[in-house]
Parts: structure tokens; sequence; C-alpha cells
């Protein structure tokens, strides 16, 4: 059997179960559609919202981010999970004791004013629209890549697949499909991960390699790793530069993470607030056997592909173009991996052809440049079973893995949206006299709308789409995640503060990202480049600043105007303690 | 008034406690991770410096410990206080 069948027959086993689980876990009431009944267990809510916040970039591309930049991306992995000490502290436990489905549903009822709420649904829709539109085109390549099949088809069949779950069982069925797709991912990532490790260093746990000693050089592995990035004048893995723009970005990630509301939500749906304390620790566990091990994986990916290239050491020979390994053949064909002997020596010369020093060192040695001419990040952990030499069936597990980290990520993403506008828009704004019935096949038809939406711009992509994600997640840190902590703790943030303070957040942000990346990040139009940025800050590290100046002016403006009305104070005091968080469920 | 007294020192501790694990918090990460490490050099660890672990292993421990403490005290605070769930 060869290995595009094996895939196939991989993928399409986990997505019967999918559907299996969606038949069974059909949604027949609002509130199993938007919270999942309230009824489930904090592990599993856990697990589920470990799949939903690892997306296709936290599965395919964090490890190759870490690898190729070494010790100054060590912020993706610290802002993705400090995220979440914020979310279990100063969020979750008080939103769902506030009992309602939707994030921008507290907004509206906490600062009393449908503008609020307004205000709050146009974040939403902005930062989970460009958000997904990453998910859906990370689906469509993960088929294209194991699959054979274009981009397009495959992105075509995730969004059916999506649609088929997310209509049929809202939150209900996406939660337990976003378990089953967390099994399936974390398993794809972890057993590669320890063969690479053993082969490496002999220890089982990559965790562990990652610190121990390279058994072939008899050294630590980042020594080698820093000595042979040193010889070939890449910077040091261990190495960092500007601590105080590196911890600005994690902070940004950090205020990020907390604020995303397809995370947040997650926390209505266990039974009590408790339950959403623990659950905020149980969902930090399942992220974190991932995200411990994605720096390892990606050190001892670097690594191997160093050996392979200079397997003399760097002052022998380069590798002969016959004797690169199958895998180079197999990933040189998708494109994402090229080679071009430069100096037609036969020898493929892997070398920072930027340094000045190791110019010099060419120029001696008839290098004529840097020969692995594209090396696209991704690579790392999608080749990596092949690297390692393991069986096909790991092979597919990779490309089960890296569909079920977009899928649930969608799914999770859409479920935000719709409700946002089935129930804060249709039922809250425009016809709040809707039956259950009626709010029901409201959500559902926002669903299958926004699946279609989704689906056309992931195959339109806007031009920017990668930068979506930073406006999503400057967007996250400076509107929805000040607003959300004022209001519960501060019981004096009355209506005018809070909207005013989420303008202020969301247009300066925005404004920000669109003076230095061009107007909605047309290339060519931006008004400012990156010399002029402000104290040195560039866009990306923008959040914190945006929340600053959310938090800002809703402290002035809340001074001026008039304390909020008795209830809306009462409200915040009963949001604070957990008693009564049974009886304030739904409407 | 005397529920209104418990409540009022429920939340204090309440701050309290967030309070002092945002503080472990931001030294686990932009501390010993990113600011103080160079303070923390001389440590070595498997062939690098403490900070470096700390950016890429110990502060995901650190935050892990952090979040299951917060859930474990709060749900006692809860009792001790009268507001938890019946």
């Amino acid at each position: 059997m060869d290995q595009t069948t094996l895939n196939i027959i991989v993928v399409g086993l986990s997505f019967v179960l999918y559907f299996g689980i969606a038949f069974w876990a059909k949604a027949g009431s609002t509130s199993e559609f938007y919270a999942a009944g309230r009824g489930v267990n904090p592990v599993v809510n856990g697990m589920a919202t470990a799949a939903d916040w690892m997306s296709a970039a936290s599965f395919i591309s964090m490890a190759g981010l870490i690898a190729f930049v070494g010790y100054n991306n060590s912020s993706y992995l610290m802002g993705w999970t400090g995220g979440y000490v914020l979310m279990a502290m100063l969020l979750a436990p008080y939103l769902r004791k506030f009992g309602k489905y939707t994030v921008p549903e507290f907004v509206g009822d906490r600062f009393y004013s449908n503008t609020a709420r307004v205000v709050a649904v146009i974040a939403l829709i902005t930062m989970s629209v460009t958000y997904v539109i990453g998910q859906m085109t990370g689906a469509g390549v993960a088929f294209s890549r194991f699959l054979e099949v274009s981009s397009t088809n495959g992105l075509l069949i995730a969004s059916a697949v999506v649609f088929v779950y997310a209509v049929l069982g809202g939150m209900k069925g996406i939660t337990y499909t976003q378990v089953a797709q967390y099994c399936v991912l974390i398993i794809a990532y972890t057993i590669p991960a320890i063969f690479i490790s053993m082969q490496l260093t002999g220890k089982f746990l990559p965790q562990v390699g990652l610190f121990s000693e390279h058994t072939a050089s008899g050294q630590y592995l980042l020594v080698t790793l820093d000595g042979l990035l040193n010889d070939l004048g890449f910077n040091q893995y261990t190495t960092g530069s500007s601590p105080w723009l590196m911890a600005l970005f994690t902070l940004s990630l950090m205020i990020g993470t907390a604020g995303l509301p397809h995370v947040i939500i997650r926390f209505f749906t266990v039974p009590r607030v408790a339950d959403a304390r623990w659950s905020a620790g149980w969902a930090l566990v399942f992220i974190a056997l991932l995200y411990l091990t994605a720096p390892a994986v990606g050190a001892m990916a670097r690594l191997n592909i160093m050996t392979t290239m200079w397997p003399e050491g760097v002052q022998g020979e380069a590798v002969a173009v016959e004797d690169l390994p199958d895998w180079f053949e197999t990933w040189r064909v998708t494109g994402l991996l090229g080679v071009e002997d430069k100096n037609g020596d036969g020898r493929i010369q892997y070398y920072n052809d930027k340094s000045a020093a190791m110019q010099q060192v060419a120029a001696e040695r008839g290098w004529q440049g840097n020969e692995l001419v594209t090396f696209n990040q991704d690579i790392l952990v999608l080749a990596n079973p092949e690297i390692a030499g393991l069986p096909g069936w790991v092979i597919a597990l990779i490309a089960a893995g890296g569909i079920a980290a977009a899928l649930s990520t969608a799914a999770g993403l859409l479920l935000a949206i719709s409700s946002a506008i089935s129930h804060d828009l249709i039922k809250s704004v425009i016809n709040p006299n809707i039956s259950e019935k009626g709010e029901l096949l409201a959500a559902r038809i926002s669903m299958a709308v926004a699946i279609v939406v989704a689906t056309y711009l992931g195959l339109n992509p806007p031009g920017f789409a990668a930068q979506t994600v930073a406006l999503a997640f400057g967007l996250a840190a400076a509107s929805l995640f000040p607003t959300l902590m004022m209001g519960i703790f501060s019981k004096r943030m009355n209506s005018a503060g809070a909207t005013a303070g989420m303008l202020a957040g969301l247009i300066s942000t925005t404004l920000y990202l669109f003076l230095y990346l061009g107007w909605f990040f047309i290339p060519g139009t931006n008004m400012l480049t990156a010399d002029q940025y402000l104290f040195g800050i560039p866009p990306t590290h923008f959040g914190p600043v945006g929340a600053v100046l959310n938090f800002a002016a809703a402290y002035i403006v809340s001074n001026m105007t008039a304390e909020p009305p008795k209830e809306i104070q009462d409200l915040v005091e009963s949001v604070r303690v957990p008693r009564g968080a049974g009886a304030a469920t739904g409407h | 008034m005397s529920d209104n007294d418990s409540a009022t020192a429920y939340w204090k501790a309440n701050l309290r406690l967030i309070t002092w694990s945002l503080i472990i918090w931001a030294l686990a990460s932009f501390g010993f991770g990113i600011l103080l490490r160079p303070l923390v050099a001389g440590i070595s660890i498997g062939g690098t410096d403490l900070g470096f672990w700390f950016a890429q292993q110990g502060s995901i421990l650190v935050f892990l410990v952090l979040i299951f403490y917060y859930a474990w005290r709060m749900n006692r605070l809860d009792a001790e206080h009268g507001v938890d769930e019946e």
C-alpha cells in the first residue's frame, strides 16, 4: 500500500469518528447549541479547550518558528500558555457565574448598553473571521500535501466536514469532536518527538532530551547545536537579543490569548464555577503536553538538518547531492524544500551567506552562496516522521493531526461567530421576542452562513492573510480583555467608560497596524515604515499598548460620568461569588 | 450586615491571592525567562543557563502549578466564606 492510500485511510477513519460523535451529540436546544447544556466534565472541557486553542499554526508551524530563531521565539511558548493564568484568575470563573452564552452578552448586560454590545460583537467578528481564514487555508494545505488533492478541493472537504458536525451539534457536537481531535493531534505530535529524542540523546522524554547529552558528539545537545550554528554563521540557538521587546511581545500574546472569545466561551460549558477554575488548569495541562514538546522538536530537528547537510562536520565536505536522504526528494516536489548546486561541485553547502565572516570562508572554500535555497519551517513537523525513519502509519497520523488541529479551531471560531450573530444581534437587538425554536434555527443558519463565508475567504484569501493573526491577537488584547476585566473588577466602571475604552483600544490598534503594514494590509499603502516605530514598538507588539489606552480611556470617561445603577452594581457583586451559579443558566 | 462583611472579606482574599499569583507568574516568565536572565546566567542546566530553561519549560510548569493552586485555594475559600455552590 502506498503512503497516499494509507493517509487517506487514516484521515478517513478520523472523519468517520467525528461524524459518529456529531450524530450522537446532536443539539436539541439553544442551551445545548451555545453551551453544550452546561454538562461538560471539567477535564473533558480542558481537553476540548486545548484542541479549540491549538490551531494549525501551533501544530504545524510553532516548532519551526522556534527552531529557526531559537531562544527569542520562546515568546510564543510563554505567551500562548501564560494567557491561561490570566484567564483562570481574571475572567473564566466570573463569566461562568454570570451564566449567559456569549462574550458580547456579558458586555451588553454589564454595561447596560446595546452600543457596548454591538461594539463587542464587531470586535469579536473581526478577530474571529481573520483567525478562521488561517484555519481554512491551513486545512486546505494539509489536505493537499498528504492526500494528493488540490488545496481548493481540500478546503472544500474540510468545510463540508465542519459543516456537518457544527451545524448539527453546535457547542455540544463541537466539544466532543474536539476531544477526539485532541487525542489524534497529541498522539501524532508526540510519537515522532519521542523517537527523535531517543535517537539523538537516548532519553525517552523529549523535554529531558533537550537538556541532555547528544550521543553522537558526547556534548550537550544545545552546546553541539550552538557550535554548529556558530560555525556556519547563524545566530546561536540559546542567545537572545532585545529583551524588552521580547517581553512586550510575550505580554501581547498573553493578553491576546486571555481575550479570545472562542476560548472564553468554552468555560461556559461546565456545570459550576469551581469546575471552570479546575478546567482552566486541565486545559493548560493538555496544551503543555504539546507546548513543552515543541521546543525539543524544534532544536532536535534543527540539529538533524545540520548534521544531514554536514555529515563530516563543518570542517569536512558538505553532503553530496546523491547522498541526500529520501525525504528531501519527497518534500522537494511540494516546493517547500529546494536545493541548487550553485558552484557545481556535486555537494550542497548550507550556511548563512549573509554573514561577513562566512563570505570569507566561502571564498576560501569555493562556495558560491547557500545552496539549501528553500527550507519552509513547516517541514520540521510535517517531515519529522520521515527524518526519524518512522513507519508510514506515523506519517498518516501527522496528516490526520494537522487536519484535526485546523478543524477543531475552525469549529470553535465559527461557533463564537454564529452565537454572536444569532444571540447578540438577532435575539438581543433585532427581535427579542424570537422563540427558543426560532433562535436555534437562527443559530444553525448563522453557523451555515459563517462556514460559507469562511470557505469563500479561505479560497480567496485577502492579501493580508499572514498579518491576520497579529490583528486578531492585537484586537483581543486591546478591546475585549480590558473591558471584561473592568466589568468584573471595577464596580464603578459604567457604560460610557467601557464603550470609550473599547473604541480607544480597537481604533488605536487597528490604526497602528494599518499605518505601518498598509491600509487593510494592502501592500504599498503604509504611511510609515519600520524605522519610524513609536518607541521602537513593532505593530505585532502593540496589543499591551492598546490595552493600556483602553484602561486609561475607560477610567477617565467613567469618572466624568455618573456611576452605574444599583442593579448593575449588584450584578457585579453576584458575579464575584460562586453561590447561585446553578440557577442562573440561560434565560 | 455579617453577610456583606463576609463577601467583602472573601473578595479581598481573592484579590490578595490573585496579586501574589500574578507576581510569581511575571517572575517566572518576564523575570527569569527574559529580563532577569543575566542574573541567573551563572546557574547552568543541560548545556545552557537557567533563564533558557525557564523560557522554554520552567515558566509553563510554574503556570500550571499556579492555576491548580488557585483553583484549590479558591474552592476552599468559597466554603470558608459560605459562598460556595450548594
